[in-house]
């Protein structure tokens, strides 16, 4: 069975969705998809182990040899993202039975599991692959079902986020499959690795600077990079809470992983950083994303609008990481998306619990909070400080490594511009701490209490994780570098 | 040169598409540009692709559209603001496209990378590795088996997808009222309703057919599932949806939709417990050949249920929620005055 895990990882909560579909009872489907989530994560950490002991695992699908079937192709570097997508389905999914209550219609509760079901199988069978055309399968599976699952949202503003959503994603997942398309003419395989060998002979084409260009685009749209971040703030702000707590830690990670598979190990070092000028465009966006971003942060009343916008500052870090194109620059892209993925997640998942609550996440509802919800408050605050990258949390870790990655390049007005973005974050940060700590409650929100226990578990073991990580760092960075450098071909 | 004629075609009913302002007219367009790209798939070689966009663009997409303007009119808003950076983007874009073209090996060149890497293999030995003529099929249901799973999970996802953004839990119908307004309405269409009662079983064989001709001629399941779907809503238009109702229920065609996606994948699962790979059928039967036919027919099978079972989900749902708001219109209009 061992040697199946690979398409286990992704076929388990796959087969899933429709038992769930058959069971209909919410509560029983609620546990169910808590367990084969669970059991993802477990597949996902033998697989991690697996790989960093024995290096890379090849599965061919149907049995069929690669360029002619299917291979499902595990490396250091998405055995770590399988990872943290299945570690962050399951810590969210305990909260996701209370969280809906509140703001799903009951008779759909089954079919929110489904569906949430089906996006896990998406990101994870996105991750898992080595062929190029699968992928985009995969991300079709990924996109229906994040879009139905935004639309679910309470307000009716919901519905035209997820539209918009639906838009852009659907340019996106066109312009990837007009560049997967491109490719396979000029080499007639769509396997990843196989592309990888044959396209330098063709490299220097019209065509394959066009197939470059589409599938670039189109993941740039899915991760949200500045200018193409529009679809973001409103798709997370109305989405179900609990799906905005999802969705921030995974889904614009498996795009930036795209990105990295398909500059690194497709299209190869050389042709994506010195026949194309990615290197200055992507340092350029990176950085205009983080303070545009960041500055909008500051002026949002509503919180989860707030954070999503901080999240597109966050996407900024990891792209200027990726641009420095080194293995230390790429260690820190690839130590933010596991570090940025516990402080968001942590800090949707407290805010879904003032929304339970509170039924709103309006800065003004935030008076007096830290008093009546101590816990819930306190988590956001250790989250922040993750956030803006105090020592002892896990984003001190990864802009520590950033910061490094640019001193030796010798870019060091970068570095201070990354500096000075960080007191962008502490200024949205305040507002929320100075109304929550040092205002009295409203009058009208006097009987809210802290939030329920199957919040509070999940909420602060991924606080604990911020902390943990930012002391611990072997698991992270040991990973992550190893990552790193088998994608510069220095280790196998 | 019918590709010429061909395209130009197509060019002029995409035009038309962005020029008309009657949404009507705009889908009885899309639905002959799905079929004129169906011709042209033919006039390429590609009857399997063919088949499919004739079933889906000229077909199913069409009536799925048709539910939708009746309830949102008939006709389009119009515009106040003037997109024009939109436009440049889209120059720019088609611009790159076209840019692309020109280092792209010669249309129907023999050595072009396309012809010359994986494709032998699967023109020279699928009939030994798999044993059945249409090497399309053998293609997507065994080498890319993964890649079909994937789409009929895609399928799956938007009938949940409809699902979850549409459907309320049932009222006790009053059904008098409901098939008042059917009755009404389909008295017009005497003749249209005996020829479809005629048509109906010939167009539920040719559903089977093409289902199970898969393996030897352009079909499989996702043109039969269309085709079967077709030939409900078709019923379901022209008897009303409550009479529609009766043979199909919401609770029985999402159990079939479910099962199609789980048969599938049991498929691959048992090949896995036999001892192969996931979805390697030579490990469905002792022999390697008959587990492939084998393979290759259940997954085809599953196709065709998923397919048509989300197809009618779909139609339903749309219908269903046209149908409220009309009752609710109705009972507004008899409290108003």
């Amino acid at each position: 069975m061992i040697s199946h895990l690979p398409v286990l990882q992704v076929i388990v909560p796959l087969m899933a969705a429709p038992i769930c579909l058959i069971f209909k009872r919410a509560q029983l489907v609620w546990l169910f998809s808590l367990l084969v989530s669970g059991l993802t994560f477990l597949i996902s950490i033998l697989l991690l182990q697996q790989v960093m002991t024995s290096g890379v695992l090849s599965y061919e699908l149907g049995g069929w040899q690669a360029p002619w079937g299917i291979e499902y192709r595990i490396d250091k570097l998405n055995a770590f993202l399988l990872l943290i997508i299945s570690a962050i389905s399951t810590i969210v999914l305990f909260a996701a039975q209370t969280s809906i209550e509140k703001e799903i219609d009951k008779n759909k509760h089954t079919l929110f599991y489904v569906l949430y079901l089906l996006s896990l199988t998406g990101m994870l069978g996105i991750v898992a692959t080595g062929d190029a055309f699968n992928v985009f399968v995969f991300l079709e599976i990924s996109s229906l079902s994040s879009y139905a699952l935004i639309a679910m949202g309470k307000n009716k503003r919901a519905l035209w986020a997820s539209y918009q959503y639906l838009i852009m994603g659907t340019i996106g997942a066109t312009f990837i499959l007009i560049g997967v398309g491109l490719m396979y003419q000029m080499t007639g395989t769509l396997n990843m690795q196989d592309l990888s060998q044959r396209l330098p002979e063709v490299a220097q084409t019209r065509t394959v600077f066009t197939a470059f260009a589409f599938v670039i685009v189109g993941v740039c749209l899915k991760l949200a990079l500045f200018p193409l971040h529009h679809w973001l703030p409103n798709a997370y702000a109305y989405a179900p809470s609990i799906v905005t707590a999802f969705f921030a830690a995974t889904a614009t990670k498996v795009a930036i992983y795209l990105l990295i598979r398909l500059t690194f190990s497709v299209f190869g070092l050389s042709f994506s950083f010195t026949t194309i000028p990615l290197q200055s465009l992507f340092m350029a966006l990176g950085l205009i994303g983080i303070f545009i971003a960041s500055i909008s942060a500051i002026y949002q009343n509503n919180i989860k609008h707030l954070f999503a916008y901080s999240s597109i500052a966050q996407i900024g870090y990891m792209i200027v990481g990726f641009s420095i194109s080194t293995v230390t620059g790429l260690t820190a892209t690839l130590l933010h998306v596991f570090n940025h993925a516990l402080m968001k997640c942590a800090i949707f998942l407290a805010l879904a619990a003032v929304m339970y609550r509170l039924d709103d996440v309006q800065l003004n509802n935030f008076h007096g909070l830290g008093r009546q919800m101590p816990l819930t408050m306190a988590a956001i605050v250790v989250a922040g400080l993750s956030l803006i990258g105090m020592p002892l949390t896990v984003g001190f870790v990864s802009k520590w490594y950033l910061l490094s990655a640019l001193l030796e390049q010798g870019w060091w007005p970068v570095a201070v511009l990354i500096l000075l973005a960080a007191i962008l974050t502490v200024v949205y940060l305040w507002r929320i701490i100075e109304v929550a700590y040092f205002k009295q409650p409203l009058v009208d929100n006097a009987a809210v209490k802290e939030a329920p226990i199957l919040f509070l578990v999940p909420i602060w073991t991924l606080t604990i994780a911020n902390i943990y990580f930012g002391i611990d760092t072997r698991l992270s960075v040991q990973v992550a570098q190893a990552a790193a450098q088998s994608l510069f071909g220095l280790t196998p | 040169m019918i590709d010429i004629v061909l395209l130009t075609l197509l060019l002029v009913v995409a035009i038309a598409i962005i020029r008309m302002k009657d949404l009507f007219a705009v889908i009885m367009l899309s639905g002959i540009y799905g079929l004129l790209s169906a011709s042209f798939f033919v006039a390429m070689d590609a009857v399997d692709v063919a088949f499919t966009e004739a079933a889906v663009g000229a077909g199913i997409s069409t009536l799925l559209m048709l539910v939708v303007i009746t309830m949102t009119g008939r006709s389009e808003n119009t515009t106040r603001h003037k997109p024009f950076p939109a436009l440049l983007l889209v120059v720019i874009t088609g611009g790159l496209l076209i840019y692309g073209t020109l280092d792209m090996p010669y249309f129907g060149s023999a050595d072009a990378p396309v012809h010359s890497h994986v494709a032998p293999r699967y023109i020279n030995d699928s009939m030994q590795e798999i044993g059945i003529p249409n090497i399309v099929t053998s293609i997507l249901a065994s080498y890319r088996a993964f890649d079909t799973f994937g789409e009929l999970v895609v399928i799956f996802t938007a009938g949940v997808g409809v699902l979850a953004l549409l459907s309320i839990v049932r009222r006790p119908i009053k059904g008098d009222k409901i098939a008042a307004v059917n009755d009404s309405m389909h008295e017009q269409h005497l003749v249209i309703r005996i020829v479809t009662k005629i048509l109906l079983p010939f167009i539920l064989l040719f559903a089977l057919y093409v289902q199970f001709h898969g393996d030897f001629g352009p079909g499989g399941g996702f043109q039969a599932g269309v085709i079967f779907a077709a030939a409900i809503i078709l019923y379901a238009m022209l008897f009303g949806l409550s009479t529609a109702r009766i043979v199909i229920n919401q609770a029985f065609i999402q159990l079939i939709a479910a099962t199609g996606v789980l048969l599938y994948g049991c498929v691959g699962l048992v090949s896995l417990l036999n001892g192969g790979n996931f979805f390697d059928y030579n490990f469905l039967s002792n022999d390697a050949i008959a587990g492939q036919h084998l393979g290759i027919l259940l997954i085809e099978w599953a196709v065709g249920c998923t397919v048509a079972s989300v197809m009618i989900i779909i139609f339903f749902n749309f219908a269903d929620y046209r149908e409220r708001q009309l009752s609710n219109e109705n009972q507004h209009n008899q409290e108003s005055p």
